[in-house]
């Protein structure tokens, strides 16, 4: 009896539950972004960025700040800090929904072959060393790289459903195959064209392949944010879909949810935010898979939180990695993919143990 | 107001698993589905419920084909229960119930449909699992919790009376002896309130104690159909599924009682097998 009681209330005491995590994660991501423009070369304490931002709008805070700092915050920290925040919320998010999608908790966001597409035409374009826009480059030359890995990244996933297409219909179990053999094959290429790439070359590749926001810029800022936030806002809107989806396919479709246009739409979003993040910041590993993973644990598999949770969690993850990463070896910059891995695998790994596993 | 299948065939990779099946199913009735492994009858509940397209003939709701209605039309109108759900993410059954409501929530459920998924778990008995993690109830419990579910989509009466229908395929596999009744009288609970229902089951009993009729597919094809009484005679049962059987009136209800007369089993006694233990002897000494 204690439980029906307990049941009407319960779905209110979820919410909180839900609520409370989503809130503390915004106060979260919000601190962080204020370490991540305070600290560097130019130290700005986190009432000056305030001042300076609530000055950019015309309030004045009557905090005082040198027009250093006003240059240092507005063109390389601010850009930098919400390219990282946009990337991680991307990441996050695209994770969360192929784990949802392919109704496995392994599955990571660039299952459906869009990262591997993207390094294979990055590595491509690397060797070619800017055939694509002339040697000597001009206004294009600095985005022939992300081009060519979004490209390549769409590229593979176009191929990845065109093989789980069988007679019209769409199955979710080929795709994860197909993606799997794609990312193979794909593997092998880079690999052939990394044997015969030069010591330059070779080194721009593995940089790459490692993930870093230094490409953060307004104009790029703004190219992903065109790119990922529509296809954020859709992903948004699919969490009861999703839930369903959890079911298996058969019961979604029972429950009246289309399931081929459910598994197309959440494709075409993946790629777009995936591809986008990988163009400008190459592989950032390890976001995508973890994020969401911590937010089930938290607060349940159920995507209405798990959706906005995971992207504010991975916004989170991403700003602080790549604070540690521009500050842990100034004035070097370590990679960014290592700083994730290195520090989520233990944490995640710790969590897990205390959790008692998947608990399936 | 009807479900029908119309001389439907189903040919899938070469094997032909329905045959020209004609069906009717009538709200406020029971049909109970029979025949042995690989009859047909899961393809069948597959056709009526839409998620497999007939190579030939078609199925009709209220008269109109399957296709026209779309899904979201078709998910408030029936619910169906499939023989058996993997989810391995950790939801509470509560979550897993409330999902039924999905074709009628707009954007968020309200606490009407908190209410109707307490009060479905109350009527597969399984309100004190409401909070528990669904990966980790056993195999019967997860079944009257996924019964629960589909119970909660077609909970209430349609505007405009159309009718609702509920398809279970063997709901009863891996629930008890008692609890397979209990959901059996659920159903027959749910017929006299309007909802048509078209149950697969394995066990003629069961079948005979909830169906209004009864349909036997053998080899793709309808081998008999009608009232239990007048289906679920011994002859039509030994061609059918290759067993003999006695039926008698039911001591209780007076609906058909079947008991298998399979051939008595045979029990041999075999002798010791003496060749082992000299076996044993030469190898310890051989080993010396």
């Amino acid at each position: 009896m204690a439980a029906i009681n307990a049941l009407a209330t319960h779905p209110q005491a979820m919410k909180v539950t839900g609520r409370w995590l989503i809130g503390g994660l915004a106060g979260a991501l919000a601190v962080i972004a204020l370490l991540a423009f305070g600290i560097g070369a130019v130290a700005i304490a986190p009432m000056q960025s305030l001042a300076i931002i609530a000055d950019q709008l015309g309030l004045d805070l009557g905090v005082p700040f040198t027009e250093q700092q006003r240059a240092v915050l507005l063109t390389i920290r601010l850009p930098r800090v919400l390219f990282g925040a946009l990337i991680g919320a991307g990441l996050a998010m695209a994770g969360a929904t192929m784990q949802g999608v392919f109704r496995n908790p392994l599955a990571d966001p660039g299952i459906i072959g869009v990262s591997s597409g993207a390094a294979l035409a990055a590595v491509l374009c690397i060797r070619a060393n800017g055939w694509l826009f002339g040697k000597s480059g001009g206004a294009l030359a600095a985005y022939q790289l992300p081009l060519a890995a979004f490209l390549g990244g769409g590229a593979a996933v176009y191929a990845v459903y065109r093989l789980a297409r069988r007679e019209g219909t769409l199955s979710v179990g080929l795709l994860l195959l197909a993606g799997i053999a794609l990312a193979m094959l794909t593997e092998a290429l880079r690999g052939a064209l990394i044997f015969a790439a030069t010591d330059d070359q070779l080194r721009s590749v593995t940089f790459w392949s490692l993930g870093s926001l230094g490409a953060a810029s307004w104009f790029n800022l703004a190219l992903v944010a065109l790119l990922a936030l529509p296809a954020m806002v859709c992903l948004g809107r699919l969490a009861r879909p999703l839930d369903a989806l959890l079911l298996g396919e058969s019961e979604a479709r029972h429950l009246g949810f289309d399931v081929a246009s459910l598994v197309r739409t959440t494709m075409l979003a993946a790629t777009l935010i995936v591809g986008s993040a990988v163009a400008f910041a190459g592989i950032v590993g390890f976001i995508g898979l973890v994020a969401p993973h911590l937010i089930r644990l938290a607060a349940g598999p159920s995507h209405r939180t798990l959706l906005p949770g995971a992207a504010l969690l991975g916004a989170c993850l991403v700003v602080l990695a790549d604070l540690l990463a521009r500050t842990v070896v100034s004035p070097a910059e370590m990679p960014l993919g290592v700083v994730t891995a290195s520090l989520g695998a233990p944490c995640f790994l710790w969590l897990l143990l205390r959790e008692g596993g998947f608990r399936s | 107001m009807t479900l029908e299948a119309r001389h439907i065939s189903v040919i899938l990779g070469g094997r032909c698993l329905l045959d020209d099946v004609s069906l009717a199913l009538a709200p406020g009735e029971v049909t109970a589905l029979l025949g042995p492994n690989g009859a047909g009858k899961s393809t069948l509940l597959k056709a009526l419920s839409g998620d497999l397209q007939p190579t030939q003939g078609a199925v009709y709701l209220d008269g109109r084909p399957l296709d026209g209605w779309s899904l979201v039309e078709r998910a408030q109108r029936r619910a169906v229960l499939p023989q058996e759900s993997s989810l391995a993410f950790p939801f509470t059954a509560f979550e897993v119930v409330l999902l039924g409501r999905a074709p009628h929530v707009a954007l968020a459920e309200t606490p009407h449909d908190i209410a109707i998924a307490r009060q479905a778990m109350q009527r597969t008995g399984v309100e004190h699992l409401a909070l528990q993690r669904y990966p980790s109830l056993s195999g019967g419990e997860r079944q009257r919790v996924q019964f629960a579910r589909a119970l909660a989509q077609i909970w209430e009466p349609l505007p405009h009376g159309a009718a609702r229908w509920l398809l279970l395929d063997e709901p009863t596999a891996s629930l008890d002896l008692a609890h397979q009744y209990e959901a059996m009288a659920v159903a027959r609970q749910l017929a006299q309130d309007g909802v048509g229902v078209i149950v697969v089951v394995h066990d003629l009993n069961l079948a005979a104690y909830v169906a209004d009729r009864v349909v036997a597919l053998d080899r793709g094809r309808v081998a008999a159909e009608g009232r239990p009484e007048d289906a679920l005679t011994p002859e039509r049962i030994r061609s059918i599924f290759g067993l003999e059987v006695s039926v008698t009136p039911h001591p209780r209800h007076g609906r058909p009682c079947i008991v298998p007369l399979p051939p008595p089993p045979r029990i041999e006694r075999r002798a010791r097998p003496r060749a082992a233990s000299s076996q044993g002897l030469r190898f310890r000494l051989l080993s010396r």
